[in-house]
């Protein structure tokens, strides 16, 4: 196929098959300069960031919800073109008719969507409630379909935050497709792809995927109505950045209308777009600031993405975030960069625009990156607390060089591979059911494995292991099949059309565990190891607390002894999780993160051996437990780094704060720092890390006096938050984390 | 094996020294500072006992996060009280290629002292005050002791840092800059000079001591003196 819109682009191979990495691969320009070529915003970009921060007011004003439209199931052409400010725009397109007006996605569960719209005041229409009578939904579908078991497992918090009532997210469609090759031509290998199953055998799987593709194509033919609504053809491909822009965003836009997932990730868009905007900057027809502003306008666009959710919800992750990842920077499989002067355009959007939780800029860091990009990306994250890293050095191998990371920390390749998303267990928890031989003193349920509680004066390290394993068995087969279920019920009642049309047909699926207090349970198993844990009963004979005494080692402190317990403890759940096939042949993945729940974990689970008392916050992610780092910073990073990829496809999450005077004296020494801790870091092989530069104060400050901290940005587990969006608990934790501080 | 006491250990060191380094604060001290603000290091019984190596094994631990200018640095605690130590742990470094640098107050100058000066890549040399009188009465020795160290190590050409500790009403002023500036001039030893302000944190450590902190009532220095003082520095 040739194309007259893709005049001066190089390369055969993407034309003649859906590529868009030999796309890039074939025409994208390296850029290892410093950010001094950068515009600021223009006059426009002003005007129209102050009316938005104006909307983002009213917002909180109205308790975090504008408006809601209660009568319209939100779909890619359910809604009349919305604007910001029409005649000003320049990517245009909105989730609704309205700016921050949400709209309703009762596909993941009707009652999640009725509870959302309780809670802020308003009504789920009758109409919707009426349709609905007649549809399942795809929470209605998974409890059809649970076992006893797993009910009593997801009701005491040994399993939770499973995406069983709302829908899964994780899954980045390509949108960049949309903007290289036009929706007739998707559409048209689609149907070749169809038309191709009729030789074959109509079992279960082939006549899924047959339905499947046919639901595909039919939203690929919604995208370009919707698109038509703006005044849009996007059809054939796009013929400039600006095209480029618009045409990929409408991509994003009809996923998220379509699906209310709970992380709805952009991709690697940054590098491809920079393609067009040199193209066109050489054909004279788009100037420096003109390239900032198409990305500010679309940035824009993402900051006003919003998805319903119940304040439980909102509550849970702080604020309503919706993960809009964007993969920035990383190396190419042929040894350049893949940073462009898009990427510092797409960071330079936390200075034009201020900064911002979302999108949530995702750095994909390699020892090779150019030196120059290194150092403005520290320089960002010391301005903004806005942008998080990601290991390319360890990802790059498995996934290639056109890899993105959905939600916090998940890989997966672009267009060709998708994740069932599976929340996480509890550790914690489960080691203390464990001991109380299936009784889990927090909720007063029976469950898994019945026998006797430990009965011993001091708890001895491989009796507790032995029992633990039984647990760990267990609860891995019921975390297998609960995931089965729930994804089985999701592709059948709520499947992502206008996503997966953005995927080869021929998809690889991940299927993506977790495991929350990973610290706790690591301290805790070093504490019966190394000192006398000693079990504390209640009046029916359960152990509810535990005197612990003498000295162990705690992780955080580069000390192998216990370090090595919990690299270990990981290895074995991912173990125990493989022995039970995953739904269509997903491959297992597990994650240490905890995003902001890791207060909510802490909440449900008893008093644990390492002294943690009872209800107290695990640490997030996979970060040592607060203020149990005695060794300094690096310390802890390196006990974090022992946590092996190799076990923890979906990424190991590390929160670290530091002060700026404990990062150095001066501004340059400070982005010079920086970037030798994330060299070190990952040439660790570690994973993932967030930075906050900031001091404890300024958090208690914000605390106290939020409405001087309208913007205060955070890095949590995987993303960022709007300081002002956690709940008082949250802030609380948040403040007595571990901060680095200059001695 | 011989074996040094240490009181504890900073893996992101960013202030003592250049680069990050890997800070070993040393337990003992043959002064007793008015300022100090690591009493916890002065009594030579307290501490851990580790071997060189140890020291060694973890340092390595954290070469990757060293970067071009980074490495190990001894402070205290005096390090020169244990240099026999000292001069085994740098030696161990340098035999690894890690840069080394001593935070010290200079107070001490014998032959093993000067052995270890010729594994020290960088002295990161403490002048309190600028006059003796002083000197004997807030730090207990004679400011003769470390300027003579200071001879020495421009006679060894090894780098100094020369660092000061700001205190507010002892020492902030500009004939005290003066005196810092004399000495840079004199020793070409001297690259740099650093001035600290002096800070309260420690005050909890003296009152889990219950120990009287000297300085208790001596006042941090006020805004915008630290630049003026900085900016007198030549």
């Amino acid at each position: 196929m040739e194309h007259k819109n893709w005049n001066g682009f190089k390369g055969e191979t993407w034309k003649n098959e859906i590529n868009v990495r030999d796309f890039i691969q074939s025409n994208y320009k390296e850029y290892t300069g410093d950010e001094s070529f950068l515009a600021g915003a223009t006059d426009r970009t002003k005007l129209m960031m102050k009316n938005v921060q104006g909307l983002f007011a009213l917002e909180r004003q109205f308790g975090g919800v504008l408006e809601i439209d209660t009568a319209t199931v939100s779909s890619l052409t359910s809604y009349s073109p919305g604007y910001i400010d029409k005649d000003n725009e320049i990517i245009v397109g909105l989730q609704t008719n309205r700016p921050l007006k949400r709209g309703v996605c009762p596909f993941g569960g009707i009652r999640m969507a009725r509870q959302a719209c309780d809670a802020y005041g308003y009504k789920l229409s009758d109409k919707i409630e009426e349709e609905f009578r007649y549809r399942t939904t795809h929470n209605d579908g998974v409890f059809r379909a649970y076992t006893d078991e797993m009910r009593k497992a997801r009701k005491c918090h040994v399993i939770t935050g499973l995406p069983d009532a709302y829908g899964r997210g994780r899954i980045i469609g390509d949108y960049r497709r949309v903007a290289l090759y036009g929706v007739d031509k998707l559409i048209e290998e689609k149907k070749k792809d169809k038309a191709a199953l009729s030789d074959g055998i109509f079992d279960t799987v082939q006549t899924r995927l047959d339905e499947e593709l046919h639901k595909q194509i039919t939203f690929l033919g919604y995208l370009k109505e919707m698109a038509q609504m703006y005044g849009f053809d996007i059809s054939k491909p796009a013929e400039n950045a600006r095209e480029a822009i618009q045409w990929t965003y409408f991509a994003y836009l009809g996923a998220i209308k379509e699906q209310n997932g709970a992380a709805m990730s952009l991709g690697r868009v940054s590098t491809f777009f920079d393609i067009y905007i040199e193209r066109d900057i050489e054909n004279g027809v788009l100037t420096e600031e003109a390239a900032q502003e198409l990305m500010d306008d679309f940035v824009i666009k993402l900051r006003v993405a919003r998805h319903l959710r119940t304040p439980e919800y909102n509550e849970l992750f702080g604020g309503d975030p919706m993960w809009i990842t964007e993969a920035v920077g990383g190396m190419g499989e042929d040894g350049r960069t893949l940073v462009s002067k898009t990427s510092f355009r797409m960071l330079n959007t936390l200075y034009t625009l201020g900064s911002s939780p979302e999108p949530n800029l995702t750095i994909l860091w390699s020892t090779a990156l150019p030196e120059a990009f290194k150092r403005f990306c520290a320089k960002v994250s010391a301005d903004t607390d806005s942008i998080q890293y990601e290991n390319d050095d360890v990802m790059r191998p498995i996934y290639g060089d056109d890899y993105a990371i959905a939600c916090c920390v998940s890989a997966m390749k672009l267009g060709k591979q998708m994740q069932f998303f599976g929340a996480r267990c509890n550790l914690a928890k489960l080691l203390l059911i464990a001991i109380n031989g299936g009784y889990d003193t927090t909720s007063g349920m029976h469950i898994g494995p019945q026998m006797d509680v430990m009965d011993v004066d001091k708890l001895d390290f491989d009796a507790v292991m032995e029992r633990y394993d039984i647990y760990i068995k267990w609860l891995s087969r019921l975390y297998v099949n609960t995931m089965n279920i729930i994804h089985y019920m999701h592709d059948k009642y709520c499947y992502e059309k206008t996503q997966m049309a953005l995927h080869d047909t021929e998809v690889e699926r991940l299927m993506a565990f977790g495991i929350a207090g990973l610290s706790v349970v690591a301290d805790s198993l070093s504490a019966i190891k190394f000192a006398d844990v000693h079990p504390v009963k209640d009046s029916k004979g359960y152990i509810v607390d535990f005197n612990t005494v003498g000295e162990f080692p705690t992780y955080g402190n580069d000390d192998d002894r216990v370090d090595l317990i919990a690299k270990d403890m990981t290895h074995r759940v991912i173990t125990e999780l493989r022995k039970t096939p995953a739904y269509r042949n997903a491959v297992h993945t597990l994650s240490v993160l905890t995003i902001t729940s890791n207060v909510m974990y802490g909440k449900n689970t008893g008093a644990t051996p390492d002294g943690r008392k009872a209800s107290a916050p695990f640490a997030p992610g996979a970060n040592p437990m607060h203020n149990r780092e005695k060794n300094g910073a690096l310390a802890s990073l390196n006990s974090v780094a022992k946590i092996s990829y190799d076990d923890c496809r979906d990424g190991v999450s590390n929160t670290f704060s530091i002060t700026p005077e404990a990062l150095g004296k001066t501004d340059e020494e400070r982005v010079t720092n920086l970037v030798t801790i994330l060299d070190g870091y990952f040439s660790k092989k570690a994973h993932h890390i967030n930075v906050n530069v900031l001091n404890r104060e300024t958090l208690m400050d914000a605390y106290e006096n939020p409405e001087k901290y309208p913007n205060l940005t955070i890095r949590v587990s995987g993303y960022a938050v709007n300081f002002n969006k956690l709940s008082r608990e949250q802030q609380r934790e948040v403040i007595s984390r571990t901060f680095h501080e200059a001695i | 094996m011989i074996k040094g006491r240490i009181h504890s250990f900073q893996s992101l060191g960013t202030v003592d020294g250049p680069g990050i380094r890997f800070v070993v604060f040393m337990q003992g001290c043959n002064l007793r500072c008015g300022c100090c603000h690591n009493p916890d290091t002065w009594d030579m019984t307290q501490g851990k006992e580790y071997t060189a190596e140890e020291i060694l094994s973890k340092v390595l631990r954290f070469r990757e996060y060293f970067g071009e200018k980074g490495g190990i640095t001894l402070s205290g605690g005096e390090p020169l009280v244990q240099s026999d130590f000292a001069y085994e742990v740098f030696r161990l470094c340098h035999e690894n290629g890690i840069n080394t640098c001593l935070d010290t107050s200079g107070s001490i100058l014998n032959d093993s002292v000067k052995k270890l000066l010729t594994v020290t890549d960088r002295v990161l040399l403490d002048i309190k005050y600028a006059d003796d009188e002083s000197y004997h009465k807030y730090v207990g020795c004679s400011l003769e002791k470390p300027l003579e160290f200071l001879s020495y190590l421009n006679e060894q050409s090894v780098p100094v840092t020369l660092r000061q500790v700001i205190i507010p009403t002892l020492n902030d002023t500009a004939k005290n800059i003066f005196f810092l500036n004399k000495l840079s001039k004199k020793y070409s030893c001297i690259d740099k000079t650093e001035l600290l302000p002096f800070r309260k944190i420690c005050q909890v450590k003296y009152d889990e001591m219950k120990i009287d902190f000297p300085f208790r009532d001596i006042p941090v220095p006020i805004k915008g003196k630290m630049d003026e003082l900085n900016k007198l520095i030549n």
